[in-house]
């Protein structure tokens, strides 16, 4: 059967929806009819297409990184090359589409949220392309850790806005967003960083990102004349995993692995694994599966990487477990920077943290799975972002030695 | 016609004010008595607010309440039982997130609440799309969902909101958190006189309502008003002699 998902209220089997305040439904509303018509408007989907090729250097390749598949000892690994587009990351592909799409809305100031930086610099970017007011909210703590990417958003002509509430990580800046959003809902757009949220966004950021997939499909086909085995990515609200993966929904033969992030472990109080641990709630206007404790409220997520710091999961990918589509496994703070090594020592790539965990999950993958079989992992980002965070970690830990 | 809709609909002037359960320094211990204070001084009705870790809806004073009564160990569960034991003839409005009721159970939330004084129930992040998760279970029951109309509601969705609404509908009178900065739009009286003509239940206002003028405005245009951080404010500084004074003054308007 052809996958179909969401229905018409915006659910993917039990999980998405629109929980929002009544202050927020006429914008989403409205957010449905507009990407509705920008799908079958050829004058939009050109200037997207244009703008994919030109600006942010599309297609990417789709790597076989023999190297690292030599070091892993068993299946085949091709690399699908995120890292390589204009500001580093695969966040550009949605937020240029979103930025278009508030642009045909007539909206001219356009907000996001942002946890390691990389959304946030995506959506400065597209703004400032489009010339559009852009005020960017990020938890303090990630302003501390992602320095770099402030400078670079302010660079771009983006305020930043330090978010000094609860945790001040990544669900903080996204409650401050909404809050943002609400009181100025009439000439702003919120350009949604991830497949979260209310619907529509979940469905706009998954299309918007689907370009993964479907150039890797085509790459992959060309190069080995089969379809992967597997596919590999990380997970934190889960775009550049649901960007690999949709494409594919219907090739039932290609398994799927979300990578979620362990932090300190799963048996801590310290990580992100929110399949693994959490249970379906409502958070930030979307019903999925969410750290939280017995009475409902909603607990701190944690990990090395500022994008994986996320207490909840994509909807889609919530019903993508609950049915079986993909598997959804953990890798720790130290295994993912053991991936950050190793990608960066055996291709002379230097990966994001938060695609360090799928590398890192790759490689064990890799040796299960063994030598006939082959799988796409996707490099999401580049680490340039990360070095300093991860020279000052190692450098500790030598210290401690 | 349903307790609370039947209480609000007797008069004008009403006047509901919001407290956060268990943001007093005995904690839930403590709600009986702000209930109490509040019934005397002249409320239509009461809020009684739930905490919960990301209240999207709400400035900083209702969230920095709600981080208190967190930190006492305030939970649903805990809420529900404390109203056990409190009897008022004033109807009791329970205002919360989604996601604590969902993780209790909507069945069970409804049913602990039949020997508790809770008549309505707000719940800002359920909109009228998604109300099946509740209306079932209340239908029968002396509950009434309470509808939020914002500012930008246009007029064809407004009247979808009112046609089968119970209890009182509550116009949210900024575009923003509650609790405010910045004045009320030049247009919000004709939104509010607009709204109240659409439907036969009492239209409340509320949102950043801080002042005696504010009152004095929007009972002219509406059936009372709901405030919410000041009244948690004051109680948290613990100005009781003030909130009873305002609330005898906005009655009286």
């Amino acid at each position: 059967m052809t996958y179909n998902q969401p229905n018409n209220q915006g659910f993917y089997g039990q999980f998405g929806g629109q929980f929002v305040p009544e202050t927020l439904m006429t914008a989403v509303k409205e957010l449905e009819v507009a990407y509705e018509d920008s799908k079958k408007d050829p004058v939009f989907q050109a200037e997207l297409k244009e703008l994919l090729k030109d600006y942010v250097g599309r297609e990417n390749p789709l790597y076989f990184a023999k190297r690292l598949t030599e070091y892993a000892g068993g299946a085949k690994i091709y690399l699908k090359r995120e890292d390589l587009n204009h500001t580093g990351a695969h966040k550009i592909n949605n937020a240029l589409g979103q930025v278009l799409l508030a642009k045909k809305m007539g909206k001219n100031k356009v907000i996001a949220e942002t946890g390691a930086g990389q959304h946030g610099v995506a959506t400065a970017t597209a703004a400032a392309l489009f010339g559009m007011e852009c005020t960017i909210y990020m938890g303090e703590e990630d302003v501390k850790r992602q320095s770099l990417n402030v400078f670079r958003m302010e660079l771009l002509g983006a305020k930043v806005h330090s978010v000094t509430d609860g945790s001040r990580v990544l669900k903080d800046a996204v409650n401050a967003a909404l809050r943002a959003w609400v009181a100025q809902v009439e000439d702003t757009h919120y350009v949604m960083g991830s497949v979260l949220g209310p619907h529509p966004f979940p469905q706009i950021v998954r299309d918007y990102q689907a370009i993964i997939g479907q150039e890797a499909r085509a790459q992959f086909l060309e190069k080995e004349n089969k379809l992967p085995d597997a596919l590999v990515a990380c997970v934190g609200g889960g775009s550049n995993s649901m960007g690999l993966f949709y494409p594919f929904v219907n090739d039932e033969s290609v398994e799927m692995y979300g990578v979620e992030a362990a932090g300190l472990g799963i048996d801590t109080p310290h990580h992100a694994a929110t399949i693994t641990k959490g249970r379906p709630g409502v958070l930030h206007g979307t019903l999925m599966d969410v750290l939280q404790d017995e009475n409902g409220q909603i607990l701190e997520a944690f990990s090395i990487s500022a994008g994986l710091d996320y207490p909840g999961i994509g909807p889609e990918h919530s019903y993508f477990n609950a049915v079986g589509r993909a598997k959804y496994v953990d890798i720790t703070d130290e295994e993912a920077l053991e991936g950050f090594k190793i990608l960066s020592r055996t291709e002379g790539i230097i990966p994001a943290l938060e695609s360090s965990h799928a590398i890192a999950y790759a490689v064990k993958l890799a040796k299960e799975l063994g030598s006939e079989k082959t799988m796409i992992v996707c490099l999401s980002g580049r680490g340039d972002k990360d070095v300093v965070q991860v020279k000052e970690r190692l450098e500790a830990e030598k210290e401690v030695k | 016609m349903k307790t609370l809709q039947a209480k609000l609909s007797n008069k004008k002037n009403n006047f509901v004010p919001y407290i956060m359960a268990g943001d007093h320094e005995r904690g839930l211990e403590g709600l009986n008595e702000t209930i109490q204070l509040l019934e005397q001084a002249g409320s239509s009705a009461i809020e009684i607010g739930v905490p919960f870790s990301d209240p999207v809806a709400d400035g900083p004073v209702i969230e920095q309440a709600g981080l208190r009564a967190l930190a006492k160990n305030v939970s649903l569960s805990k809420i529900l039982d404390s109203l056990k034991s409190i009897e008022t003839e004033v109807p009791l409005v329970i205002m919360t997130y989604f996601n604590p009721v969902y993780q209790f159970g909507i069945e069970n939330f409804v049913a602990a609440l039949e020997s508790t004084a809770v008549k309505g129930l707000i719940i800002p992040d359920l909109p009228k799309e998604h109300e099946a998760y509740i209306k079932p279970f209340i239908t029968d029951k002396d509950i009434c969902l309470v509808p939020l109309v914002s500012l930008t509601t246009p007029i064809s969705r407004q009247k979808e909101l009112v046609v089968d609404a119970e209890g009182f509908i509550y116009a949210v009178a900024i575009n923003g958190v509650t609790g405010k900065e910045n004045a009320y739009s030049n247009q919000l009286d004709h939104h509010l006189e607009t709204l109240s003509k659409l439907t036969d239940i009492p239209v409340l206002t509320g949102f950043g309502i801080s002042t005696l003028t504010d009152v004095e405005r929007f009972n002219k245009v509406s059936a009372g008003v709901i405030v919410g951080s000041k009244i948690v404010r004051d109680l948290h500084e613990n100005k009781e002699s003030d909130v009873i004074k305002f609330i005898e003054n906005a009655i009286n308007f």
